[in-house]
C-alpha cells in the first residue's frame, strides 16, 4: 500500500468529496455566486485538515448547476491553503482529457502540496462534456480504456513511446514535471455493476467505488470480483487500496440528519439528474446495512465499522454538500466528523 | 396535473385521429388541468445514444423533458409488424430507468388485424412496468373499421375512449393520494 501513501496499521481513512455542485438551496430559494462557493469548496478542505481528516477530493462536471469544471485549478488553490490533507480529483474525466496534460496538472499539484495528489479517473455518468470538448459518445468505453491506460503509463515511467487511437503518438516523450515521490495514486473510478470493477482488478489499479444508496451486500459484489480479478492479472489484491464513496450527513438524531439532507439530495438530483429521490427509498437508507450515511454520527461510525468489515477497504469519502446545502451546515458536519466519528473510526480500525 | 398524449408513431393518421378525439374529451371534462398533445409526426426526434435525457437539445430534448414533466401520459399506439412502432420504442430508449415511476400512464392501440390485441400486453406493458409505470389496466383496442374518413364512428370506442379518460384521471388521484398519504408518515 505505500506505493498508494496509505497506512492500513493506521485504520480506514476517511474522506470527503464535493462534486463542485452549485445549486440553489431548496429551503431559502437562494443560490450563492459561484465565486462564493469556490472559495467555500476551498475553505472546507481547510477545515477537513483541521478536523483531521485524511482526504479532499474534488469533481469535474460540465453541465448545468456546477463549479468546478476546471476542477485541478481548484485542487491547486486547496494544495497552497492546506499543509497535510490529501487532495485529489473525483473524478477527472479523462476520457474526454489529455492524459498528458492531466498528468502535467496534477503533477504540479503533487509538488505544490508536498506530495499530496493523487487522480482518480471516471469516464463520465452525464455525458454532455463529450459534445462541449469534441469526442464521439460512441467512443465512450475505449477512450476511456485507451487514456487512462496512457495515463497509467505516464505515472510508471518518465520517458514514454506509446500510439493509440485517440490522441498523437508520442516518441520518446517525457513529461514533467514527475511528482514528489516519482509517481502518484491514480485511482480507477467504478459505479454500476461489476464490469468495470474487474476491469480496475485485472489491471492492478486501485478502485475508487462510488455507492450512493442501496445495500452494502450488493457493492460486496464488486469488491469481491475486483480482487479476483486481480488475482488473475497477477496482481496481489492486499497491496491494492479500495475506496467508498457515498452520500454522508450527520445531526444530533438519525430523524434529524433526514429531515435536514433530504430536500438537499432530493432537489439535487431533480437538477443534476432530472429525477429527485424517492422517500421511500431514502427512509431505508437509515437501516445499518445500507451504504448511506445520514444520521446520528453514533448510527454512522456503527455504520462505517460494518461496511468495513464486510468490504475491508482502506478509505471512505462522504458526500456531504450535495445541493446547496448552506456553509454552516458543513460546519456542523466537520466537528461531528471530527469530535465524534473519526476518533471511533480509528479506534476500532487501526491495527495497534 | 400535467397530462401529455403521446401519438407514438410518424407513420398514418388513425392514432393521432384517436390522439385527437381523446385530448379533447380530457379537456370537455377536465378544464383546469394542463393538458397538451405530442405527436411524434411533428418532431424530428433522434435516435437514443445512450445520454441522460436531459443532455439532448432541439426536438429530441423537448420531447424527453415534457414527458418527464408529465404526471399522466396517454400513449396512442399502431401495432406494427406485431410490435410496437420503432418511433415509440425510441421514446422509451431516450429517458432514465425509472422515467414513470409516479406517474399514470395509460393506453390506446389502433390495429390492422385483431390478431395483435395482445401486443400490449406483451410487449408494451412490460416496458412501462420496468420503466416503474402505474398502468391503468384497461387499454383502448381501435380496428380500421371503427374509423371512415379520419374520424371514429364506432360509438362504443368513443365511450371506451371516454371512461378511458375518467379511470385515467381516477387512477392519478387514488395514487396521489396513496403517496401523500405515505410520504407524510416519514420524518423528513
Amino acid at each position: 500500500m505505500e506505493k498508494y501513501r496509505i497506512n492500513p496499521n493506521q485504520g480506514l481513512e476517511f474522506g470527503l468529496y464535493t462534486l463542485g455542485d452549485h445549486m440553489t438551496d431548496p429551503n431559502t430559494n437562494k443560490r450563492i455566486s459561484a465565486e462564493q462557493r469556490l472559495k467555500e469548496i476551498i475553505r472546507l478542505a481547510q477545515l477537513a485538515e483541521q478536523a483531521g481528516i485524511d482526504f479532499f477530493s474534488v469533481g469535474e462536471s460540465h453541465q448545468d448547476y456546477f463549479a468546478t469544471q476546471a476542477h485541478s485549478v481548484v485542487l491547486g488553490a486547496i494544495a497552497q491553503a492546506t499543509e497535510k490533507i490529501k487532495i485529489a480529483s473525483s473524478s477527472t474525466i479523462i476520457s474526454t482529457l489529455d492524459p498528458v496534460r492531466v498528468y502535467e496538472d496534477f503533477a504540479t499539484i503533487d509538488l505544490i502540496s508536498g506530495g499530496r495528489a493523487e487522480i482518480i479517473a471516471g469516464r463520465a455518468s452525464r455525458v454532455g462534456v463529450f459534445e462541449l470538448l469534441g469526442y464521439d459518445l460512441r467512443d465512450y468505453e475505449e477512450l476511456y480504456e485507451e487514456k487512462l491506460d496512457l495515463l497509467l503509463q505516464l505515472n510508471e515511467n518518465e520517458v514514454v513511446n506509446w500510439q493509440g487511437e485517440f490522441r498523437a503518438p508520442l516518441k520518446d516523450a517525457r513529461v514533467l514535471p514527475r511528482p514528489k515521490e516519482g509517481s502518484m495514486p491514480i485511482w480507477r473510478a467504478v459505479g454500476g455493476p461489476p464490469a468495470s470493477a474487474i476491469k480496475a482488478g485485472y489491471a492492478g489499479v486501485p478502485m475508487f467505488l462510488a455507492m450512493l444508496g442501496g445495500p452494502a451486500q450488493s457493492f460486496k459484489t464488486s469488491i469481491d470480483a475486483y480482487r479476483e480479478a486481480a488475482r488473475s492479472g497477477g496482481h496481489d489484491p492486499a497491496q491494492l487500496p479500495i475506496a467508498t464513496a457515498g452520500f454522508f450527513y450527520a445531526a444530533e438524531t438519525t430523524q434529524q440528519a433526514q429531515r435536514e439532507m433530504y430536500p438537499y439530495i432530493n432537489e439535487g438530483m431533480k437538477l443534476s439528474n432530472g429525477r429527485g429521490f424517492p422517500k421511500q427509498h431514502f427512509a431505508q437508507g437509515a437501516d445499518p446495512r445500507d451504504v448511506m450515511n445520514i444520521g446520528s454520527p453514533q448510527e454512522i461510525v456503527e455504520k462505517i465499522l460494518y461496511q468495513h468489515e464486510m468490504f475491508g477497504h482502506q478509505r471512505y469519502i462522504g458526500q456531504m454538500d450535495f445541493g446547496g446545502v448552506p456553509f454552516e451546515n458543513l460546519e456542523r458536519n466537520i466537528e461531528y466528523i471530527g469530535n465524534e466519528i473519526l476518533p471511533q473510526v480509528r479506534k476500532y480500525t487501526a491495527k495497534k | 396535473m400535467k397530462i401529455v398524449g403521446l401519438s407514438g408513431s410518424v407513420v398514418g393518421s388513425k392514432t393521432r385521429t384517436v390522439m385527437n378525439y381523446t385530448i379533447d374529451k380530457f379537456k370537455e371534462k377536465y378544464p383546469d388541468e394542463d393538458i397538451s398533445l405530442i405527436d411524434l409526426a411533428d418532431y424530428d426526434v433522434q435516435i437514443s445514444d445512450g445520454r441522460n435525457y436531459l443532455d439532448y437539445t432541439g426536438d429530441t430534448g423537448y420531447v424527453a423533458k415534457e414527458l418527464m414533466g408529465a404526471d399522466v401520459i396517454i400513449i396512442g399506439t399502431p401495432i406494427f409488424q406485431a410490435s410496437i412502432p420503432g418511433a415509440l420504442k425510441n421514446i422509451f430508449d431516450l429517458l432514465p430507468v425509472q422515467a414513470f415511476q409516479d406517474k399514470v400512464v395509460s393506453i390506446i392501440v389502433t390495429a390492422g388485424s385483431t390478431k395483435h390485441f395482445l401486443t400490449v400486453e406483451q410487449h408494451l406493458k412490460p416496458i412501462l412496468g420496468y420503466m416503474k409505470a402505474t398502468i391503468v389496466q384497461t387499454y383502448v383496442f381501435i380496428e380500421e373499421k371503427d374509423f371512415y374518413q379520419k374520424e371514429i364512428t364506432n360509438v362504443d370506442v368513443q365511450f371506451r375512449i371516454e371512461r378511458l379518460v375518467e379511470d385515467t384521471i381516477d387512477v392519478t388521484h387514488a395514487f396521489q393520494k396513496i403517496r401523500e398519504e405515505k410520504d407524510d408518515k416519514y420524518d423528513f
